[in-house]
């Protein structure tokens, strides 16, 4: 039981985090119209590449000669990117269209 | 100095996802909202790779990989999305969240061969560590195996596999899963910790297949979204892993915005969560349907053009069809000859029309179709008593009355489309063969419905060739 309040305690800051951050992402969405929820899904996905930011820790930590940690990361590196990437690109491309509309009128 | 540098980075990114959500509610801001985020992850990015520094106080090392790294994974993401048609839009959502989810899992298995190859010394392996590693694996297989045989269905490359007792089997995977990482948990200087450990990471991938592979049909946005949702707590887990306030807020907002968009679907469809979860739909495609096999009629180009340039209204109802036929346009040409001759038409969009909600928006949007012509379901229900003439266009589910009428079907209790309430309906499909959801239709064989087969692109340019000689 106490080892469970001393975790608490040790990760006070990212408990706020989450519970804030849950209640953030409750109110952000619900209000977003059927029409987005295309662009939107994809758009959430491009931000969960954020951990491409782990993946450069983890590279950049591995000693020069850990070929395995280092072709991991890589690996990490490369597929992370491709979500990032891709997934804004993506989401881009399918807003473009919406824009395309609101000149034009 | 460098390091609060990268702590302001990183709140001024954190900033730039929650704005660029917010952005994202509406039309006129979410392409912005999209570059504000896409800006602060960049600068997340490269102030990480320059400035972070180990809690031993040293900068990144290995550069070269990581630029390569970064490099390989733009050139290809940016390929893959600017490729890529329309209509083949959600499978590469899929697959780029499956990629994420994948590079999630690598990041725990590299910080788990890091702690093993230190024999796991006390403060670093804590209980609380080895459970954020053990869930970032799981999470992060489930989304990277899920979503490529998400991918997979939706392509068609993947069929709808299911056998008896999955359920069954799906929850002994997902409780072996977590009971695997207790046992590991529990002695991890034990000589089999390494086996155990990637037979988690075996039996993690196999959850996700057998999880996804039995859910057909209209389930599948549902599903993807889920899987989006998954892989933004995978993330968090890697935020944690590292107290990196700006991945785990990142991947807690995507889990927590994934999971009421999720929940926002499932109710659109109404249907609970847990059923989707536990495979339940699809599987067993019992179909009283099956016996109704009965006439239908067909109607000739001519006749339906004559019907529809002679009605006061029409609605056209867009399904996948339309998607794969890549026949917006053509409708779009079809709606302007209408509307010259005094037709008012408009579109009834079913929110999960197509494969995935707002599908048929943006495709339409393509097209360069006005916003104010098309109607959400509940509008269209309203309107279809009014209406002369519906045109379907490979859609199929989304107007399938046994969701109101059959209970023994595997959409009953899904709102639909009411377009049996209007004067005439015109069904374009390329066959007689059944939907994505393998569910007989019986609004084809009603005395209101006649059908119009071929590819909806080259039937609407032949209509729109017949309106313009008449």
């Amino acid at each position: 039981m106490e080892s469970v309040f001393h975790w608490i305690s040790a990760n006070e800051q990212m408990i706020y985090i989450l519970i804030l951050v849950i209640f953030l992402g409750f109110i952000v969405i619900s209000r977003v119209p059927t029409v987005l929820h295309t662009p939107l899904m994809s758009h959430a996905n491009a931000i969960s590449g954020v951990v491409i930011i782990g993946a450069i820790i983890v590279i950049g930590r591995a000693e020069a000669d850990n070929y395995a940690a280092l072709i991991l990361g890589f690996l990490a590196v490369v597929l992370g990117t491709i979500n990032v990437v891709g997934g804004f690109v993506v989401t881009d491309r399918m807003l473009e269209m919406f824009k395309k509309k609101k000149t034009k009128k | 100095m460098g390091l609060s540098i990268l702590t302001l980075i990183y709140i001024i990114a954190a900033v730039t996802f929650i704005m660029g959500l917010k952005m994202m509610s509406n039309p006129a801001s979410a392409r912005n909202g999209n570059i504000v985020a896409g800006c602060g992850m960049v600068a997340a990015i490269f102030g990480t790779i320059f400035l972070y520094r180990n809690p031993d106080g040293n900068l990144l090392n290995n550069h070269l990989w990581i630029f390569i790294g970064l490099a390989v994974g733009a050139v290809i993401g940016i390929m893959a999305a600017k490729k890529i048609k329309m209509t083949a839009m959600p499978e590469m959502v899929s697959l780029f969240n499956g990629l994420g989810g994948a590079s999630a899992t690598l990041i725990s298995v590299i910080e788990f061969n890091h702690l093993a190859d230190q024999g796991f010394p006390d403060p670093l392996s804590s209980g609380s560590t080895m459970a954020i590693i053990f869930a970032g694996i799981i999470l992060g297989n489930i989304t990277f195996s899920g979503s490529v045989v998400a991918w997979g269905k939706l392509s068609g490359k993947v069929k709808d596999f299911a056998f008896k007792g999955q359920h069954i089997i799906n929850l002994i995977l997902l409780a072996a899963c977590l009971g695997l990482a207790i046992f590991i948990g529990s002695d991890l200087h034990s000589s089999s910790t390494t086996i155990l450990f990637y037979t988690l990471f075996a039996l993690s991938l196999l959850y996700g297949i057998f999880f996804v592979l039995p859910i057909g049909g209209a389930d599948m946005p549902v599903v993807i979204s889920l899987l989006n949702s998954l892989s933004g707590l995978s993330a968090a887990c890697g935020g944690f892993l590292y107290n990196n306030k700006v991945v785990f807020t990142g991947g807690i907002l995507v889990g927590a915005a994934g999971t009421i968009l999720t929940v926002l679907m499932c109710k659109a469809m109404n249907r609970s969560l847990l059923n989707v979860l536990i495979g339940s739909f699809g599987g067993g495609a019992s179909s009283s349907a099956d016996s109704e096999d009965g006439q239908y009629k067909e109607i000739s180009l001519n006749d339906a053009a004559v019907i529809m340039s002679y009605a006061n209204k029409v609605l056209i109802v867009p399904g996948y069809g339309l998607a794969v036929a890549q026949a917006q346009h053509a409708c779009h040409e079809l709606e302007k000859l209408l509307e010259a001759k005094g037709v008012q038409v408009k579109y009834a969009i079913h929110p999960v029309a197509g494969r995935m909600p707002g599908h048929m928006n943006v495709l339409l949007a393509e097209a360069d179709v006005g916003y104010e012509k098309l109607l959400e379901m509940e509008q269209a229900n309203d309107e279809f008593s009014t209406t002369d003439v519906v045109l379907i266009l490979g859609a199929n589910d989304v107007v399938n009355p046994a969701a109101k009428l059959d209970a023994g079907s595997p959409i009953y209790g899904m709102p639909i489309l009411d377009v049996e309430l209007a004067k005439n309906v015109i069904v374009n499909k390329r066959t007689m063969k059944p939907g994505y959801a393998g569910i007989q239709n019986s609004l084809f064989f009603r005395p209101k419905t006649s059908m119009l087969f071929g590819d909806a692109k080259k039937t609407l340019q032949s209509l729109a060739e017949e309106i313009k000689a008449l």
